[in-house]
């Protein structure tokens, strides 16, 4: 898994029927200094994440656990807002 | 598997229902010479190991998933031991 800061969402009518009904956000994942770490990426909200909010988000088939039994076609997805995250150094 | 340094923990309330309980820890994956190597990720720990140690992580779905018991569970990486030595033959 990874952290990330919501910065969007996208809006898609016309899409695979395992697609329907999810909220897609895009993501700026995000080091623990909260800088940016590589590309933004779409991803599957099962939590009820927004705009502004630190989430983490987790790759692979996995993404799609939440939603089962539908198997949805998804490589990414937010499985927890974060409250606060501590790094020593 | 990765070697890592666990760098610090994760505090989120609100997650995917197979999480609950789960500990969430950021690992900073390690070099052969144990540099950092990589972004920081953040796995779910198995066998409590705490701040600054060196763990072991795996990096696959399912194989994280039955490091905390859950098979459904929606997690990519877990840590799955506390690594004690590494000893790497120079001559090979």
């Amino acid at each position: 898994m990874q952290l990330a800061r919501v910065i969007g969402d996208v809006v898609a009518t016309r899409k695979d029927a395992s697609l329907l009904g999810l909220k897609l956000l895009v993501l700026q994942p995000m080091g623990p200094d909260g800088s940016p770490a590589g590309r933004p990426i779409v991803a599957a909200d099962s939590v009820g994440a927004g705009v502004g909010e630190a989430v983490f988000f987790v790759r692979g088939k996995e993404a799609s656990f939440p939603f089962l039994p539908i198997e949805a076609a998804v490589d990414a997805g937010v499985v927890g807002i974060v409250d606060d995250w501590h790094v020593e150094a | 598997m990765q070697i890592a340094r666990v760098v610090g923990n994760v505090v989120a309330t609100q997650k995917n229902a197979p999480l609950e309980g789960a500990k969430l820890m950021l690992v900073q994956p390690l070099g052969a010479d144990g540099s950092p190597r990589g972004s920081v990720l953040l796995a779910v720990d198995g066998v409590g190991a705490g701040v600054h140690e060196r763990v072991l992580v795996v990096l696959e779905g399912r194989a994280a998933g039955e490091a905390i018991g859950k098979r459904l569970a929606a997690v990519d990486a877990a840590i799955v031991g506390i690594v004690d030595a590494v000893d790497i033959s120079g001559d090979l």
